[in-house]
């Protein structure tokens, strides 16, 4: 058996999505610049994915500008506001459990003489809204907060943060990478200035986002070079891309109340199970403040990424926190900040399952999971200390 | 990242648990860096006639703990002092560079569990 719970990495591409996008390749695949009837028949598509894509989150479609993805889109809005701005001191507030593409970026400017403020979070991984009031000053030009946090699920309370943004006169990022698929998301009930996202996070291509920028905020452009999304993001508009995007969207929409119900079933009874069966186990994120799809769960005196290709070779894909399983020698940036002891970070493994998921494979994900354990900690000689 | 031999190794790890009687322990790495590898060793008349390991730690700690082990059994304890790490990974055929510290780790406990030996006698 097979099973891929690993969707927080990246999501199979819907078959209907597939199907769109082929169409887009072979026979409309006029370049939606040109002038020729090729070429107005692809802006048609595009036009109308823009439209589609804006109603999802109650935007105007002159407000979606296609990026390469969340990675492009983070760094577009962060230097794009503090590029545009005028003043002299530059202050930018973030936590400090962002995706690299914030936190690395925010390292750059800082060396560039902005003033980072990374805020805390507490062991669930949320933010503190007093903590946050107070950072805000005269000089604040934007908060960058994630929807939802791509390792341990935690769900930001997004609108809180949007009013005290509002209230404050300060720019409201949020990269909602991880929560598109299971959530509501209404930008102007939300009050975000600016979102970014990314397609196939949400069962559609790969190397296709968007921005949202609420209309009349000033960000200068990352990419120049062309007059492509109204002068703001140069680049050939990769129009099967954005139509398979939009399709993407629209079924993750429709599908969304019964998917999430399902998925936070088989979360919860599997985090149950584990935390009850499997000894000196513990759960990582907030219980109840996490996306539906998210287990990520620390194994005291195992390292993370041998449980990983342990798992791997009884056909299950996952992925791990540790150091080893990034490449890095620091363990996972997000566990850490939740004031765990180092060695539960280097613990860490993340289930991510798609809408997809059975029961049936979690029971085998959970029955190989016990084996695993069981074998790795033998091993240990942390195991046997204890 | 990792090739066959590693994984092959990290599959069917050889000499794994704690040595009975075992007359000389090394310990090398420390939890928090996130590896931590113990070697036993028994010795008769300065040979090694068996040694076992117990790892916490990636695929590549758990595979140089194995194979280690399986390069010293059968040596005489100077020989054993100069066990290279580069080696180890001549032995597993190639390693990632962020992953080498994992064969010095080895490297380090089969000299500490010698050095153990040489204290005790």
């Amino acid at each position: 058996m097979q099973v891929y719970l690993d969707n927080a990495a990246t999501t199979k591409v819907d078959r209907e999505v597939v199907l769109e996008m082929n169409k887009f390749m072979s026979e409309i695949y006029g370049n939606s610049s040109s002038i020729h009837s090729f070429g107005r028949e692809a802006l048609k598509h595009v036009d109308s994915a823009r439209n589609s894509i804006a109603s999802h989150f109650n935007a105007l479609p002159s407000e979606i500008f296609f990026t390469s993805g969340g990675t492009e889109s983070d760094n577009w809005a962060i230097k794009g506001v503090v590029n545009s701005a005028k003043q002299q001191v530059k202050h930018i507030i973030i936590s400090k459990i962002e995706h690299p593409a914030v936190l690395e970026t925010c390292d750059l400017l800082e060396k560039q003489g902005v003033l980072i403020t990374r805020l805390d979070v507490d062991k669930f991984g949320m933010i503190n809204l007093d903590e946050l009031k107070r950072s805000i000053n005269d000089n604040t030009l934007l908060v960058s907060i994630m929807f939802a946090n791509n390792e341990i699920g935690t769900i930001q309370p997004i609108k809180e943060i949007g009013e005290i943004c509002k209230k404050e006169g300060v720019l409201f990022h949020t990269d909602a990478v991880q929560a598109i698929d299971t959530q509501d998301i209404d930008v102007n009930y939300l009050n975000i200035d600016l979102m970014s996202f990314s397609s196939h996070k949400f069962y559609g291509p790969k190397g296709i986002g968007a921005l949202y920028k609420r209309s009349g905020v000033k960000i200068t452009p990352l990419i120049s070079g062309g007059h492509q999304e109204r002068g703001e993001r140069a680049g050939t508009t990769p129009v099967e891309l954005i139509v398979g995007m939009a399709k993407a969207l629209d079924i993750c929409a429709k599908n969304r109340f019964e998917i999430n119900a399902k998925k936070i079933e088989l979360r919860d009874n599997f985090i149950d199970k584990v935390l009850k069966n499997i000894p000196y186990t513990y759960l990582n994120g907030h219980k109840k403040k996490r996306l539906p799809g998210n287990i990520n769960i620390s194994f005291e005196f195992i390292e993370g990424e041998s449980l990983l290709m342990m798992l791997d070779l009884f056909g299950i894909a996952v992925s791990s926190g540790s150091a080893c399983a990034s490449g890095a020698l620091e363990a996972s940036h997000v566990i850490s900040a939740l004031g765990v002891k180092e060695e539960l970070a280097h613990s860490s493994i993340r289930f991510s399952m798609s809408k997809d998921t059975t029961i049936e494979e979690m029971n085998y994900v959970y029955e190989q999971l016990v084996i695993a354990v069981e074998r790795l900690r033998k091993l240990s000689p942390l195991y046997i200390a204890t | 990242m990792y090739n066959e031999k590693i994984l092959n190794e990290f599959k069917n790890p050889q000499n794994m648990g704690e040595l009975k009687d075992a007359n000389a322990i090394g310990t090398a790495g420390n939890a928090k860096c996130g590896d931590i590898l113990q070697i036993f060793l028994k010795i008769e008349d300065d040979i090694i006639v068996d040694a076992s390991f117990k790892t916490f730690g990636c695929v590549a700690a758990i595979a140089s703990s194995s194979i280690a082990t399986k390069m010293v059994i059968g040596k005489n304890i100077d020989e054993a002092l100069n066990l290279k790490n580069s080696e180890v990974v001549e032995e597993l055929e190639g390693m990632p560079p962020q992953k080498i510290h994992c064969s010095v780790l080895a490297e380090e406990a089969i000299k500490k569990a010698v050095e153990d030996y040489k204290n005790k006698n």
